[in-house]
């Protein structure tokens, strides 16, 4: 069914799973809408396989469905309830799915039934894995602190990030992680709700983050990294999607057009733009150089969570393409006509230069006074 | 002295009668004859005589315009010629209309149809969030939002109308009679509490609306309506507000039940705006009452009516409008209950992004 390559597979919060085609504009939606209940609604979605043809989403009442891109449909669901709360994060490893609920229990379920636990604290808010050490997995939350977890040793973190200094009225700063990203092999970057960007690298002995930037009005909800590791995309809860560059850690651009907050935000692995959804019930997919909005696909639903596939659908062909080269086909011009056409065309000869001295008298339209 | 003087006058007097005629005529003095004083020979309307036809910088008479009316300086002249002008283009208007009256009448049925004039209503960008009525995705969603408790009567509204710290006495006159309109409304004044608070508060008391109406400057500005239990809030801002003895010959509202009109909520935003003011009045309307509050929505400016309708006959209805009447615009909403430093928002007026084309709405 899946006869078209979708690009973006977004989740929306009434439970819709949707593919949405950037070239052919299109956006399917891949399941019955009418039988869909408020339990179902998508909390976290993440690729099943390496190739990107299939994809695990956790649903609100605790099952993990499978979509296969190929087939079109669900392939596989898997109860995996425990703990309390939603989904925060949901990762592949070694085959088996690592999934983490808001109460912080962090579970791998491998085969035959068999489940390591781990808790990672109360109120996490979101878990990722480190797709260059898939046994890594980071969690944060609020007044939970970044921590860092290896799925072998699932006694210890491997790195628990310690709170900025007090600030200039010497009170606690609070901690809400809202979203973390893995920022090449080993350092991590992740964006508060009181609005702060921290970047912390495990390797060094330092537990304080090594960048801390105060953006904006209103709490960031969501988190990118460029491809090129430099900067950094962040979204916020009034809609403003701005791009940090983490080596001045400054704000370099904002991005424009949104209404509503951002629930998701991802870039393209390879080329550079940046596709989110979020509660206006739109996706943009947004260039990142030059900050146009490429795309903009009304999707009727309040969107939670995107999946954005790493191939290079600027490529494809799309509809009006496609026309031109049936038409070129169409036309069979050869070689030899090619020749014959050029020869048969009558020679333009250079035009006398006009004498500028003589000026035609214009005699131009006067707009009757009112 | 004197005498000499008054002789003089009398002799000119009567030598002035030999001249103009007997004195009745004096007062036809033709009062237009004086506001009519020599007129200025424009130079426009004579040919202008171009020494040289042949010149390259020859102009026909045609293209140079009458001097401007507004450069003469004298204001009777002046009042004069512009109400000349008037009287031309109304009768050129007229003729054209006749002209066009007759073309179309003498081709009958093949007359081309009649000419729409455009207004920004019809000149409105296309929205692509318009809602389709039957479609199943929206309908879903709708079945499923948190105002679908109210639509599937499971609960019955019940209002808690409060106003911001310290209301002066436009604003309390303002919630009285917002609370006479709304059914199963209570009114209580702020003193100081945060709006967090009053939210738990309500939800222990069973309200499933918050109305807290913003003050300033000795006028309500801002309304801000939020639904329980974990609805949507939405904030507005109030202008024109009417009150009762404001408007003229109003009589006073009933406790009926009344009935509510939604206009032109067109788009996904609006529809669900639409159904929050709709979750505000109770399910049956009273018709006995013969009240109707309207919210008609208009260019993206919400307006609030409260009338008594009477049927005179099968074909004319009497209005009478009771109640205050304002106008809303729509600032925010925001998913859960009020929280607006953390709370996520569904839709955010930015009026620098959004205010750009005078022919794009949001409701």
């Amino acid at each position: 069914m899946a006869a078209s390559m979708q690009h973006v597979f977004v989740g929306a919060a009434t439970g819709v799973f949707k593919g949405v085609n950037l070239a052919q504009k299109k956006a399917t939606n891949f399941q019955n809408v009418a039988s869909l209940s408020r339990e179902e609604e998508i909390c976290a979605m993440c690729w099943g396989n390496q190739q990107e043809s299939q994809v695990c989403i956790g649903l609100k009442n605790g099952l993990v469905k499978t979509f296969d891109a190929e087939q079109g449909e669900f392939t596989d669901c898997a109860n995996c309830a425990g703990g309390d709360g939603r989904f925060t994060g949901l990762a592949k490893y070694q085959g088996s799915l690592v999934t983490c609920v808001e109460s912080g229990l962090l579970r791998v379920w491998k085969d035959e039934g068999e489940k390591v636990d781990m808790d990672v604290g109360k109120d996490v808010c979101r878990m990722r894995q480190n797709h260059a050490l898939p046994h890594q997995v980071a969690t944060g939350g609020k007044e939970n602190e970044l921590k860092l977890w290896d799925i072998q040793e699932p006694e210890k973190p491997i790195f628990k990030a310690k709170n900025v200094r007090n600030d200039f009225l010497d009170l606690r700063v609070p901690v809400w992680v809202t979203d973390l990203q893995f920022l090449s092999e080993q350092k991590l970057v992740t964006c508060t709700g009181h609005r702060q960007v921290r970047v912390y690298d495990p390797a060094t002995p330092k537990r304080r983050p090594v960048l801390n930037v105060e953006l904006g009005e209103y709490a960031l909800t969501a988190l990118s990294v460029t491809p090129d590791c430099q900067s950094v995309i962040v979204g916020d809860s009034q809609g403003s999607m701005v791009m940090v560059d983490l080596r001045m850690g400054k704000v370099q651009k904002a991005f424009k057009g949104f209404a509503g907050a951002i629930r998701s935000l991802q870039c393209h692995p390879t080329l550079p733009m940046v596709a989110s959804c979020g509660l206006d019930r739109f996706l943009r997919i947004h260039d990142i150089n030059t900050k146009e909005m490429l795309h903009k696909v009304y999707l009727k639903s309040k969107l939670n969570c995107l999946l954005f596939s790493s191939a290079d659908f600027t490529q494809e062909e799309t509809e009006t393409t496609k026309k031109q080269k049936r038409k070129l086909e169409s036309s069979n011009i050869t070689d030899e006509d090619e020749d014959e056409l050029w020869g048969n065309m009558s020679v333009v000869q250079d035009g006398k230069k006009t004498d500028k001295t003589k000026r035609k008298a214009k005699t131009k339209k006067l707009k009757k006074p009112k | 002295m004197f005498y000499c003087v008054y002789s003089t006058f009398i002799s000119t007097f009567y030598d002035l009668s030999k001249i103009l005629g007997p004195p009745t005529s004096w007062f036809i003095l033709s009062f237009p004859k004086m506001a009519t004083p020599k007129k200025k020979k424009m130079p426009v309307q004579e040919e202008i005589q171009d020494v040289d036809n042949d010149s390259a910088m020859a102009v026909p008479s045609s293209a140079i315009p009458p001097p401007n009316i507004s450069s003469i300086k004298n204001k009777m002249r002046r009042t004069h010629e512009f109400i000349k002008l008037k009287r031309q283009r109304r009768k050129e208007k007229k003729e054209l209309q006749k002209k066009r009256k007759r073309e179309t009448e003498a081709l009958g049925d093949e007359a081309p149809p009649k000419k729409v004039p455009k207004t920004i209503e019809n000149m409105r960008v296309f929205d692509e969030t318009m809602v389709d009525p039957q479609d199943e995705e929206v309908l879903h969603d709708e079945a499923h939002d948190e105002m679908a408790s109210y639509f599937s009567r499971d609960t019955r509204p019940k209002v808690l109308i409060t106003s911001s710290d310290r209301p002066r006495s436009t604003t309390t006159r303002f919630l009285k009679e917002l609370g006479q309109c709304i059914p199963n409304s209570e009114i209580y004044y702020r003193r100081g509490l945060d709006i967090k608070k009053v939210i738990t508060q309500a939800l222990a008391k069973e309200f499933t609306d918050i109305i807290v109406i913003n003050e300033d400057r000795r006028k309500p500005n801002g309304l801000l309506l939020c639904h329980l239990p974990d609805g949507p809030t939405a904030h507005f801002k109030i202008s024109n507000v009417k009150l009762h003895d404001e408007i003229k010959r109003a009589p006073k509202s009933t406790e009926h039940y009344p009935e509510v009109i939604l206009n032109n909520f067109n788009t996904r935003l609006g529809h669900t705006v639409g159904r929050m003011f709709a979750a505000l009045f109770p399910h049956d309307p009273q018709f006995s009452g013969r009240q109707a509050v309207t919210f008609h929505n208009q260019r993206d400016f919400i307006f609030f009516r409260h009338h008594r309708y009477l049927f005179k006959n099968n074909k004319r209805v009497g209005l009478n409008e009771l109640g205050p009447r304002f106008t809303l615009k729509l600032r925010s909403l925001q998913k859960g209950t009020f929280d607006s430093k953390f709370g996520e928002y569904e839709w955010v007026h930015k009026r620098h992004e959004m205010d750009t084309s005078r022919r794009k709405f949001f409701l």
